[in-house]
């Protein structure tokens, strides 16, 4: 019965792979599994439902981890469009950079993502939360319902667009916030928030150097003098 | 004869078009509504059976079996949808929808053999449990989207835009989220839902390619995809979603209702289902995919002849929604209750209309318990009366479908063909690419 379970993308296809951990990995006595050479590929582990450690040892493409539940994914490297989307709980851990709408519709868990985000991070999260190391593009946090998105780094412009009730936390720059979101005051139970994100993230920053941003809810309901804003 | 000028109406400024620019002025808000397309345009009412006579032999209409069942999804899928008729039950969401109507869809699904599909919202338990063959909605929102229910589905459709709002978002006004609505797609209660226009997790074709690629994982590469588009730019389209391997293509005409949306793009968007058909027909031909792609046609399919029709031109099957509610009861005048009937009338003066005018879906103060999350109006359909109301619509539908096509000689509803059909104008016949009856003429055709 090996602990950790190893395959090489270089050898088996990413549908053998993962009918692996969705069927067999279970029962396997495998806690951790480790991918070789995901060379770009995509949708590796997408689907998990199993208390496992997965790493993944490499830059990988679109959708890793899709719809991930209480699976821990380490990319050991960037991947490329909404890694973790969907993801349900567990935790999803990029090394490196990450492309567009990671963690989009995110529903519950946590997404690391240690360098930086591109634009729509967090898209239409709906209760997840997200760490982002360094900065996030355009339209992040865009139509967001719940949960947090913390960005340690800057934030392009129309961050948290027509946002709903979840909370966006920024340490650096924000280039400007979308239609509906507003700046609020750090609250202490907001200093708590962005502490207890950043040790679950494993990173080292105050509190306190944090601005927080959060829906207006001036267009829950129809308003004919917002104009193009709705 | 001397003409009077003193009551004629404007063409251009009918009382119509003043009450809309006096409203628009007044409220500064533009209409929202519901159900689909009020305008005329060419449809299958355009378009006639040539049925046997001497040069072909009809099928006994009573006693020879005309074969109904329909494959839906055989490309790659290890378990294709397999239906008892190609007339299959629309998306429409429980939120738009009571809970009781998602149930009586699926009861009557079931008992007809066919499939029904969620919404934008999720699937509810309900709905899941009632139907036989249930087709889960992937939409820009993913309200409710999880993998436990993905799971559960017997096939999935992204959905990437609906014919009576191709371009556009979903909305669902606050008065119909309610608790429970509002907990399952993580809003807050009572607020106007506005659904997004795009998925928020890819963009174009080539990305949806690989987002097929990622629920063939998830499922393990189980049940059909199918990809549902509003029909615009429709040869493209077709073969973009083809490209991106759909299983099934699923084309919404303009015709198609919704349960609420802006007036403009109900009336001013998309083409209409008996041009957008051809499209897709000649797309799937063109990539030579008619055997591995099935083609799903909806907007304005309201009886036997019409489905009859979308098969001869090259539907494999069709999906139903607004006949769907109005089998239902939508725009009757009573409604059914403990076994007893109740005038609506009054309900429907309320909202400013009247039985067979109403498009108030999106108010949730449906007068005979549709559309509407209100505890009191949706104990107005039961789930056991809406599904035997249903059970009996899908089956006239059929028993039409099968006596036009043994008419027409076949054996099989599938076999009907192109060849069966004339059409009435000149504008149905360039749209259907069949002749005008009584010619051999097909306008934009060069004649032999």
């Amino acid at each position: 019965m090996d602990a950790v379970k190893q395959f090489d993308l270089a050898q088996l296809t990413v549908r053998e792979v993962n009918q692996y951990l969705h069927h067999e990995l279970s029962g396997s006595g495998a806690a951790r599994v480790e991918i070789l050479h995901p060379d770009g590929m995509h949708s590796i582990a997408a689907g998990l439902d199993a208390d496992v450690a997965v790493d993944i040892m490499g830059h990988a493409g679109y959708f890793i981890a899709g719809m991930n539940k209480r699976a821990s994914v380490t990319i050991h490297g960037n991947v490329g469009w909404s890694v973790a989307e969907n993801i349900m709980s567990g935790v999803v851990r990029v090394k490196g950079h990450a492309s567009e709408s990671a963690a989009a519709s995110g529903h519950g868990g946590l997404v690391v993502i240690e360098g930086n985000a591109s634009s729509r991070c967090g898209i239409s999260m709906k209760g997840c939360d997200i760490v982002v190391g360094g900065s996030v593009g355009h339209f992040s946090a865009f139509m967001a319902q719940a949960g947090t998105l913390l960005v340690c780094g800057d934030t392009g412009p129309n961050l948290g667009d027509s946002l709903y009730e979840a909370v966006i936390y920024v340490r650096c720059t924000m280039h400007c916030v979308g239609a509906d979101s507003r700046e609020e005051p750090l609250e202490a139970a907001d200093e708590a928030e962005v502490a207890r994100l950043l040790s679950a993230a494993g990173m080292e920053f105050s509190p306190r150097e944090f601005k927080k941003v959060a829906s207006a809810r001036s267009l829950y309901h129809w308003n004919a003098d917002v104009h193009q804003e709705y | 004869m001397t003409r009077s000028f003193s009551h004629e109406e404007s063409a251009g400024y009918n009382r119509h078009t003043i009450s809309y620019i006096r409203q628009a002025a007044d409220c500064g808000l533009y209409d929202i509504r519901g159900m689909g397309a009020k305008r005329t345009v060419p449809s299958f009412d355009d378009l006639l059976f040539l049925t046997a006579s001497a040069s072909r032999y009809p099928l006994e209409g009573y006693r020879e079996r005309c074969e109904t069942k329909t494959v839906l999804g055989k490309r790659v899928a290890k378990n294709p949808v397999e239906l008892e008729i190609p007339i299959t039950i629309a998306g429409m969401s429980f939120g738009s929808l009571s809970a009781n109507v998602k149930e009586a869809l699926g009861r009557a699904a079931t008992e007809m053999g066919t499939s029904t599909t969620t919404g934008d919202g999720g699937m509810t338990p309900e709905e899941r449990e009632s139907s036989k063959t249930l087709v889960y909605q992937c939409l820009p929102s993913r309200y409710g989207f999880n993998p436990d229910d993905l799971r559960k589905a017997d096939a999935i459709e992204i959905v990437l835009g609906q014919g009576a709002k191709p371009g556009g978002g979903g909305m669902l006004l606050g008065q119909k989220v309610n608790a429970r609505v509002a907990e399952m797609r993580t809003l807050p209660e009572g607020i106007d839902q506005r659904s997004a226009c795009r998925h928020p997790d890819w963009t174009g074709p080539d990305d949806l390619r690989i987002k097929i690629e990622e629920l063939r994982e998830i499922t393990d590469w189980r049940v059909p995809i199918y990809v549902k588009m509003g029909a615009t730019r429709v040869r493209d389209d077709v073969k973009l979603a083809v490209k991106a391997g759909a299983d099934v293509v699923v084309i919404d005409g303009m015709q198609g209702g919704t349960a609420a949306t802006q007036q403009v793009f109900i009336e001013h968007t998309g083409i209409p289902t008996l041009a957008a058909l051809p499209l897709a027909v000649q797309a799937l031909e063109e990539m030579d995919a008619c055997e591995d792609v099935q083609l799903i046609i909806s907007g304005g399919i309201r009886s036997g002849g019409d489905v009859a029709k979308a098969l001869a031109l090259g539907a494999d099957a069709v999906s139903i929604g607004q006949a769907i509610l109005i089998a239902l009861g939508c725009n009757h005048d009573t409604y059914l209750q403990n076994g007893q009937e109740f005038d609506a009338t009054s309900d429907y003066e309320k909202l400013g209309t009247a039985p067979g005018y109403c498009h108030h879906c999106h108010t949730g103060l449906c007068p005979v318990g549709i559309t509407t999350q209100d505890p009191v109006l949706e104990k107005r359909l039961t789930p056991e009366v809406g599904a035997r109301r249903l059970r009996n619509y899908l089956q006239v539908l059929n028993m039409e479908l099968t006596t036009l096509a043994r008419a027409c000689g076949k054996s099989n509803v599938h076999h009907l063909e192109k060849e069966d059909l004339v059409a009435l104008t000149v504008e149905a016949a360039a749209m259907a690419k069949v002749p005008l009856a009584g010619t051999d003429w097909i306008p934009g055709r060069s004649s032999t």
